[in-house]
């Protein structure tokens, strides 16, 4: 590389002093037009710098003269949505559970609504999906111990199960027949209920025992009973498992589940629309004529 | 110091554009230019006003780009996000006609379709008729600042910005329903976008139309830098025959004494015999240039072939009673025939031969497989997405249920109804979340909103036994629709049904 500065006779223009086999950079001059845009660009910056925050400082970086932050901005964003949002609320909150597959837009703002509640209130013991885990009842299947319907689900949902401090909770609680029955009577009622759920064979003196101590609550046929919240037996769905380790493990010690009252932690319309997201899941039972007429007085009232 | 002296702007680091002002001329290329314009522009501000029927569910608008709803309407033609590729296949075109042209005609697009050369154009024209020709301008400019000098300064600029408004207020049209926004721009109810647009494309077209001209084409574009490669010696550019018009001589066409001073390629057949070349050096391609460039520099990155200097020479040729063609569109192949004294190739030779013929079948062909994959695509389609979590839910009688997110997209501007069905999974029913297991069956029946995407949740059940995961079809049959015909063409999608792992199988 060769260094010489000199005029290229062509062009009139100085080149900039190299050459590399033979061909040298003219040193053409920028536009003037260029420096411009660069001068403005600083000027821009210069100003950026007054107007935003930009300068980190020992605590905390310079305010700027317009005294913006993202703090400030998302909580501006925060309060806007949350207005823009109060009307349907509202009207969720005026409209009683049952009724709001009669209004689809409610109905549907509901299901979000509960989809983003269960996401921060329910999925550390339902999952994520809400297909629960041993002892936590899976919400996307047909089966309720304590009904499936919007208003039975909204209900265990404002009172909880098993609270020991609230009269209206859900309440049941199955004697632990370790004190009752001896371990061999234990052994021929889970044979008994293995039959009545289609996994054994038949065992005539779990029957009995059956009969005698389960029947009660659990029905003569082992369907359950939703006013005790008790399990059906004859289905393939076990919440605490129905080999017969867990079923042996279930009749000698008990099982009780517990869930909070959510009244006591959520407002009436998060309950309501965490209500009908869980209906939404594809297990929901249709409102029980009753229901319906009474959800009617309710609405008229 | 230095480093201050460096930012100056009179510093010779920076150089201060030098005016262009160019002479008006008359002649072929001008009244194409005219034309050019005249077509481009007109379907640039007429296109968004122009109405198409698409019956009542879709914009009347014949070409509408609906960012809201995330359509493309031309003319008969809609098209979906999904479908962009058909865009991707015009942009594809685009580039490949630039190709085409360029290595036909060299640079054609910049001359005379580019929008910098049509609105650089427009204002060059407006700016002759407050300033008055190439050298009315040049003494204006000159002239210290009167009161005539500002108002025709103020009245310059005014159309100008008036031009500009009417550029970037045409855009938005295309994006709204003409009419109705037009009305809300002019009432201040438009929204801020269409103000910013409107305020942004009159502020680009202003300085890059007004303003910075030339500079745009020699600084800012690309093309000029690629063209080289897009050109070969077949294509045809604006040419200065210098065989021909060297050495330049003023006046009479004399013997020129100092044969020695030219170098040796530009002595032509008519120096050897004696004579001066036709060239007489009257600048008149110069002045007339808009971008400022002297052709018989030879081709240079400033040439927009726009060819007014051909125009402008050809009217000094006929004055001095030589033929015209001293500037003229030729090829380097014939700068090559001529100068040894041959006549050029004819220019339909030039035009198809294997290279361009190569472009256009490339071209053509994209645009046939668009054409006829617009004439036969399907305006229903359906996609099935399986719930993750869970992945299946055994139900209380033993079957197992999986939840679908099932979208069907209604792509034609009418209601339709479709039956959507499973097909190869024995013994499963369905029922979507306005139902339940109670009304389930193997269809079920859905209206589909026009011109929408229509969102269901769907949940299939079928008997636990058989293998972990089945492979089956969810089906959507058009209800209506003549049978055979497009209309009534299924939608299908491939999906899986998931079970919980067999324990025998362990």
């Amino acid at each position: 590389m060769k260094m010489t500065k000199r005029i290229d006779a062509p062009t009139g223009t100085e080149t900039v002093g190299h050459e590399w086999d033979g061909i040298e950079e003219l040193d053409t001059p920028l536009p003037r037009w260029w420096l411009m845009i660069f001068v403005a660009c600083v000027v821009f910056a210069i100003g950026y710098v007054v107007v935003y925050p930009a300068i980190p400082m020992r605590h905390s970086a310079t305010q700027g003269v317009i005294r913006w932050n993202s703090r400030a901005d998302y909580q501006a964003q925060v309060a806007a949505d949350t207005a823009r949002r109060a009307p349907i609320n509202r009207a969720i909150a005026a409209t009683p559970v049952e009724q709001l597959p009669q209004h689809p837009a409610l109905l549907r703002a509901a299901v979000e609504g509960g989809r983003a509640a269960f996401k921060v209130h329910c999925v550390q013991c339902h999952g994520a999906g809400a297909a629960g885990s041993v002892g936590y009842p899976n919400l996307n299947d047909d089966d309720w111990l304590w009904g499936g319907d919007l208003k039975s689900i909204e209900y265990t949902l404002i009172n909880g199960v098993r609270n020991p401090d609230h009269d209206a909770t859900r309440f049941s609680q199955m004697p632990a027949f370790a004190d009752i029955l001896q371990p061999a009577e234990i052994n021929q009622l889970v044979r008994h209920v293995r039959n009545i759920s289609g996994q054994g064979k038949p065992n005539a003196a779990g029957a009995a025992l059956f009969a005698a101590n389960c029947a009660a609550c659990h029905g003569a046929e082992g369907k359950g009973g939703r006013e005790f919240g008790a399990p059906n037996l004859t289905d393939g769905i076990w919440l605490y498992g129905g080999d017969e380790a867990a079923l042996r493990t279930t009749i000698t010690y008990a099982r009780a589940g517990v869930m909070p009252r959510w009244n006591a932690r959520l407002d009436p319309v998060t309950i309501r629309m965490l209500a009908a997201y869980v209906h939404s899941l594809g297990g929901g039972e249709a409102n029980p004529a009753a229901v319906l007429a009474e959800g009617k007085v309710d609405g008229g009232a | 110091m230095a480093a201050l002296d460096l930012i100056s702007p009179n510093s010779p680091l920076y150089s201060k554009r030098k005016g262009v002002y160019p002479k008006a001329v008359n002649g072929f290329y001008r009244r194409l230019k005219w034309l050019v314009m005249a077509v481009t522009l007109t379907i640039y501000y007429v296109t968004p006003w122009l109405r198409w029927d698409r019956g009542p569910y879709a914009p009347d608008q014949a070409v509408l780009i609906d960012l809201a709803h995330r359509r493309f309407y031309m003319f008969s033609i809609e098209i979906w996000p999904q479908e962009f590729y058909y865009v991707a296949g015009l942009l594809v075109m685009a580039g490949i006609g630039l190709f085409l042209v360029t290595s036909a005609v060299g640079r054609a697009w910049c001359g005379y379709a580019c929008p910098q050369t049509v609105w650089t154009d427009l204002f060059v024209h407006v700016e002759r008729l407050t300033d008055g020709d190439r050298n009315a301008q040049i003494r204006l400019a000159r002239a210290p600042m009167t009161p005539g000098k500002a108002a025709k300064r103020f009245t310059k600029h005014a159309i100008w910005i008036a031009i500009a408004v009417a550029t970037g207020g045409a855009w938005i049209f295309y994006f709204a329903d003409a009419p109705t926004l037009a009305v809300a721009f002019v009432t201040g109810s438009a929204p801020f976008v269409a103000y910013a647009t409107v305020g942004v494309l009159t502020a680009t077209t202003y300085i890059l139309g007004g303003l910075m001209r030339e500079q745009v084409c020699i600084y800012m574009c690309p093309w000029p830098r690629i063209q080289t490669a897009m050109l070969d010696e077949k294509s045809l550019i604006v040419t200065y025959k210098y065989w021909r018009g060297e050495p330049r001589t003023r006046g009479l066409k004399k013997p020129v004494p100092q044969l020695a001073d030219f170098p040796t390629e530009s002595i032509n057949i008519a120096m050897r015999a004696g004579r001066a070349g036709d060239c007489i050096d009257c600048d008149s391609c110069v002045a007339v240039c808009p971008t400022g460039i002297d052709i018989r520099e030879g081709p240079q990155i400033g040439c927009i072939t726009c060819a007014l200097c051909i125009d402008a020479c050809d009217k000094v040729m006929a004055q001095i009673g030589r033929p015209r063609g001293l500037i003229d569109y030729a090829t380097l192949e014939d700068a090559v025939v001529e100068k040894a004294g041959g006549a050029p190739r004819p220019v339909l030779g030039t035009l198809l031969r294997p290279r361009t013929l190569v472009y256009f079948a490339i071209w053509a062909g994209i645009g046939g497989a668009m054409l006829f994959s617009l004439g036969e695509r399907s305006r229903l389609d359906i996609s099935v997405a399986s719930d993750r979590n869970p992945r299946y839910v055994q139900l209380s009688d033993g079957s197992i249920r999986n939840s679908y997110t099932v979208k069907l997209r209604n792509m034609e501007a009418r209601p339709r109804g479709v039956d959507v069905s499973v097909s190869g999974l024995p013994g499963a029913v369905m029922w979507t979340e306005a139902g339940s297991r109670d009304t389930a069956g193997p269809s079920t029946r859905v209206t589909l909103a026009p011109d929408a995407t229509t969102q269901l949740r769907l949940f299939v059940a079928a008997p636990a036994d058989g293998s972990e995961h089945s492979r089956f079809h969810l089906q959507a049959q058009p209800i209506d629709g003549v049978p055979g015909s497009k209309e009534a063409r299924p939608a299908r999608d491939d999906v899986t049904f998931e079970r919980p792992e067999r324990e025998d199988a362990q």
